[in-house]
């Protein structure tokens, strides 16, 4: 089995560095510098993984992007990493990775019955088949075929290692390292440009590294070497390998994915695994060369069929032997030069060219080296099942319709070549409409819809010379317009061998009465026949057929696969393939993994945490915090065993017997300034507000256009023209935007600054009917009488040498006033509070105390304001000006608004004083309709009655007016509760407001 | 994502800004009498083309300045911004 394929010298590997890795439980050797695939084939492991569909033995059929079949799980420092490529995989010490889409194991798979079955597997199986009985698919169908399907599993852990993202602008982003974008970036450099060259590999170079070429007086990899080391001295150019540029967004946005740490054992500290770049370039030069298409022919999926690129990738860059009896199969010269190296390493290959009379230096050459060489012939179909054995070949006629003469002949490897695809996927993801090259029988890109240029093979140019040539050009240009330098560049001279033209012919025929399976998709399994069926159905479209059949929809966007997709659609529509069109390139070009797309923003961090100064405190003081938008809030103070219906009973019976404090700084704040400041305020609020003393509160409600209450609180006017707005903690940016909105756009003549003030102050409600002793010991010198600061008074004290601003305002519906100081001394502010209201019994309470305390008094909040209600649903009604006009007040005349039986808001109690209704329950007239039971409206709110000891809830409800002393059901199918209650006023505690005055 | 010229701080990205709708309704004046169809034609009705569409922007993350922008909903060229009062 291990049998040695990798040759004594050659390739860039580093031979001193012995790596050992694990590949199905399997330990075996490589170097350092392989990749899994080249390390495994230099084992003689050929067999990597199982079909998507029939289950088909996978082997290797590329050496990089390109590959459709080696996908790993790959097993790295304990954790697991689905849907790797092996090709593109580098070799670390202690590598594991175990094949997938296989059971029990690689060698004996059970689902491989499926190949024997293939008939029943046609083209639309699933849509056809697991139609009936429609109750099936979620409960049988469903799991067994994603049991079945797939790539790899990923973890269910949560993933330790870090991914980042960054965000850059360059005046170039260049995309591939080959010949055109060193030679782009280096022209862009010299002129000054601030170049990204990125590439996707961890060798730089692309095709230099494979190709017999000279440049200059070097070879093409010595050439590449010296431009990238020059690059890498410049400051104003960022060279990064084993980063894929892998999507074009719009106005010239590129995201780049660059691997760090996947091709070590582990992430090194302080380092992430993988880094997204978010460029903003002004240019963008595409050189990501050309990937090699296959020839279709029988069985053509058999491990040790591959790419001829390929195989010699892994004999230049890996000096490892894909066989040692290879056929090489090609209608280009590509196929030659695998056959050249080959033959120069010892192993005799044959030839076998679809065309009749091929002439060209490469093909001089093979011929000088005595290659085994077969004009006009093609292979039908490779033999053997884990791995070719040996190919049935054939004579084909000149019109490429008939073959015979059909031998077989040993082998076990077939490297093909069909040309060359141009990679041009940026350019279409760009927006690039793509137009059909004759000549290459490919699509490359025409118009540039964004900054984008591509050069090179990925542009259908495939002479280094030409490359050369247009790339220094290009990329002098594209920098010379930006940095207004220009620095010319002689063109080095060239040396590479001349090709012929290339054979058009793709598809070899099936012999007579033979069913042979020709792949087109190696990924998805998608045969000609598959093809052929969707078309005798009546699929026409491009975009039809690929959904239907599934060809090019596999994790390798169809690389190997498109193109003689296409050319198969257009020659049994008898049209021509531009006609056909090309079906849609989407981002990413290959996969991201989410860690990466994710970044940095997960758990704690995948939103800001706002803190109010008074954190600490309530930390060390046990609170437990909820979150309250983007603010830590606490929710209760924990003493003992308490739970958190207990302790907030406790804190807000103490705000009603005694006082209570409560961090109010998340409140939102904007300030207000300017002659129009209260003129602002007359038209944003529902009520008048031109009359507002200095010195004085108010509260306010403000509208939408559309009538629905959009936010409340109360606005204090500090002087003459300076205005203190409080908004609720939830809506605090929207209201400033909505300020700015109108001031800027609607009534610009208005003369008023409005700027969020929030962060500036931190804020304590000091609540109770002892809040103006604790006051008073906190202010000596100033008069806190209720004449002296009455409520909705506001005053400025002096709080222990700080300054502080006192409202007199009240949620709780308790006396009450809130204190503000500018943040930094928020926590001094917080503990004179408390040292001082000690001998007032003072006891923080935290949101859930809060809630309750509104709920009992009837006070509306964000669970009444919820986007849906109008004033008059609140019992704001009273606040609304018939006088003025603001904003919203149009709305309110809306015929369902001014409706007799409009919902309005009313207080709720279970009829036996002790079930707790579930907030959201609906309220119905009788528990035991029939259902749809029509339901008068929902519990908003609910919570424990500290005054009444009993539960309280808040409802808006239809004809809420009339519906006080109605005995009615509170229902939570949720829950599965129906309670009795009563309906009675909303305001449940001190009805006449006595106590905020007091 | 979309990269939009600020008319007060230069090129900045998407993410910067937040997105305020359709940027040629006017509001009725205040105290005006209309009918109840100029209001909801107001508040209400607005065109959803395809192509050149002139848009409210705010700066939110910058100076939070409310501008307009010429932009293409189909394929996302921004030929024009504007600021708060200036017209096309």
């Amino acid at each position: 089995m291990s049998e040695n394929f990798r040759l004594d010298n050659g390739g860039l590997v580093n031979r001193s560095k012995k790596i050992s890795f694990k590949f199905n439980g399997k330990k075996y050797f490589g170097y350092e510098g392989d990749t899994l695939a080249s390390a495994l084939i230099a084992n003689g492991v050929h067999l990597v993984g199982r079909s998507f569909k029939y289950h088909r033995p996978r082997g290797f059929f590329g050496a990089g992007v390109d590959e459709p079949y080696a996908i790993v799980q790959m097993n790295r420092n304990n954790e697991v990493d689905p849907n790797v490529r092996a090709t593109e995989q580098e070799l670390f010490e202690g590598l594991e990775a175990k094949s997938v889409n296989c059971w029990p194991n690689v060698d004996f798979d059970i689902g491989a019955i499926n190949n024997f079955l293939g008939k029943f597997f046609p083209a639309g199986f699933y849509y056809k088949t697991f139609m009936w009985p429609k109750s099936f698919w979620h409960k049988v169908y469903e799991p067994i075929i994603r049991k079945a399907a797939g790539f790899g599993a990923a973890s269910i852990k949560h993933d330790k290692e870090r991914y980042e993202h960054k965000y850059e602008y360059c005046d170039l982003l260049i995309a591939g390292s080959g010949p055109s974008g060193l030679a782009s970036a280096y022209a862009a450099a010299l002129n000054g440009a601030k170049v990204i060259l990125a590439e996707d590999k961890s060798r730089f170079g692309g095709s230099l590294l494979t190709s017999e070429v000279t440049i200059g007086n070097q070879s093409g990899q010595e050439w590449s070497e010296k431009i990238i080391s020059e690059l890498k001295s410049m400051s104003n150019v960022i060279v990064k390998n084993r980063s894929q540029v892998f999507g074009y967004y719009d106005h010239n946005m590129l995201v780049m994915s660059e691997r760090i740490s996947d091709h070590l054992p582990e992430t090194e500290k302080y380092t992430p695994k993988q880094r997204l770049w978010y460029i903003r370039a002004k240019e963008v030069i595409i050189s990501s060369g050309s990937i090699e298409r296959p020839l279709v022919f029988g069985n053509n999926d058999t491990p040790g069929v591959m790419l001829s690129s390929a195989a010699k990738e892994y004999l230049k860059i890996y000096g490892v032997l894909v066989g040692k009896k290879p056929l090489i199969f090609t209608n280009n010269d590509s196929g030659y030069e695998t056959a050249i190296e080959f033959k120069k390493n010892g192993i005799d290959p044959v030839v076998l060219d679809t065309r009749k009379d091929p002439n060209s230096e490469i093909i001089k050459e093979a011929k000088d080296l005595n290659i085994n060489i077969k004009l006009s012939y093609v292979v039908v179909l490779a033999k053997g099942y884990k791995k070719v054995s040996s190919a049935d070949i054939a004579k084909i006629s000149d019109d490429k319709k008939n073959i015979s003469n059909i031998v077989n002949i040993k082998c076990d490897c077939i490297c093909v070549s069909g040309f060359w695809t141009p990679t041009i996927h940026l350019a279409s993801q760009s927006g690039n409409k793509t137009k059909f090259n004759e000549e290459i029988d490919a699509f490359i890109p025409s118009h540039s819809k964004q900054n984008e240029t591509t050069l090179g093979s990925a542009n259908g140019i495939f002479t280094l010379e030409e490359t050369l040539k247009t790339s220094f050009e290009k990329g002098n240009e594209l920098s010379k317009k930006i940095t207004n330098k220009e620095n010319k560049i002689l063109v080095p001279s060239v040396v590479e061998k001349k090709s012929s033209n290339h054979d058009k012919f793709w598809c070899v025929p099936l012999p007579k009465g033979k069913n042979y399976k020709r792949f087109l998709d190696f990924q998805n399994d998608v045969a000609v026949s598959d093809i052929q069926l969707a078309l005798r159905e009546g699929y026409r479209s491009i975009e039809h057929v690929k959904r239907y059949t599934t060809l090019g929809m596999a994790t390798d966007q169809g690389r190997t696969s498109n193109l003689n997709g296409l050319q198969l659609v257009s020659e049994i529509e008898n049209k021509v393939v531009p006609q056909v069109g090309h079906t849609t390139f989407r981002p990413p070009f290959s996969p991201v993994s989410i860690g990466a797309i994710v970044g940095r923003e997960i758990g704690k961090h995948s939103k800001p945490t706002r803190k109010s100064p008074m954190h600490y405190w309530h930390e060390k003081n046990n609170a437990v915090f909820v979150d309250a938008g983007v603010w830590l809030r606490p929710r209760y103070y924990k003493q003992g065993n308490e739970n958190l219906f207990e302790a907030s009973k406790r804190e807000a019976k103490n705000v009603r017997q005694n006082v209570g404090v409560c961090d109010v700084t998340t409140l939102g704040k904007i300030d207000i300034k300017g002659p129009d400041a209260a003129e602002l305020l007359n038209r944003v609020y529902t009520n008048a507000w031109l009359k507002l003393p200095v010195g004085k509160a108010r509260y306010g409600v403000m509208l939408r256009e559309d009538g629905i209450v959009m936010d409340d609180g109360t606005t204090t006017r500090i002087s003459e023209n300076h205005y203190h707005m409080t908004t609720t903690t939830a809506q605090a940016a929207n209201v400033l935007s909505h300020l700015e909105y109108y001031l800027q756009l609607v009534w610009p003549e208005l003369n008023v600054n409005v700027v969020s003030s929030t962060e500036q102050w931190a804020g304590a409600a000091i609540a109770g009917p002892k809040s103006r002793d604790v006051l008073q010991k906190l202010f000596p010198d100033l008069d806190v009488s209720n004449e002296g600061l009455p409520f909705m008074g506001y005053r400025e004290g002096n709080l222990f040498g700080i300054n502080a601003k006192i409202y007199r305002i009240s949620f709780s519906g308790e006396l009450a006033y809130e204190v503000n100081v500018e943040s930094d001394n928020g926590n001094f502010m917080w503990e004179k509070i408390m040292e001082i209201g000690k001998v007032f019994n003072i006891e923080p309470y935290g949101t859930e105390a809060l809630s309750t305390l509104r709920i009992e008094m009837g006070h509306v909040a964000g669970s009444e304001l919820d986007g849906r209600t109008i004033p008059y649903d609140n019992s704001l009604e009273g606040l609304v000006s018939k006088k003025k006009d603001f904003i919203g007040k149009r709305s309110l005349s809306k015929k369902a608004y001014i409706e007799p039986n409009r919902q309005k808001v009313v207080g709720v109690i279970p009829l036996d004083k002790k079930t707790s209704i579930p907030e959201g329950s609906y309220i119905v007239k009788d528990s035991n309709a029939k259902l749809p039971n029509p339901k008068l409206g929902y519990i908003s709110a609910s919570c424990w009655s500290v005054e009444y000891d009993n539960p309280f809830s808040l409802a808006i409800i239809k004809d809420g007016k009339n519906m006080i002393g109605q005995k009615l059901f509170a229902m939570s199918p949720l829950k599965n509760k129906t309670i009795p209650v009563e309906i009675v006023s909303s305001h449940y505690v001190d009805p006449k407001g006595e106590r905020v005055r007091s | 994502m979309l990269y939009i010229k600020c008319p007060h701080c230069g090129l900045r990205s998407q993410n910067e800004f937040s997105y305020g709708g359709d940027a040629t309704v006017k509001r009725p004046e205040l105290n005006k009498e209309i009918s109840d169809q100029e209001w909801d034609n107001f508040v209400y009705l607005r065109k959803s083309p395809r192509g050149k569409h002139l848009e409210l922007w705010q700066h939110i993350s910058g100076c939070r300045q409310w501008i307009k922008v010429e932009r293409d909903t189909l394929t996302h060229e921004i030929f024009t911004t504007l600021k708060s009062n200036e017209e096309l």
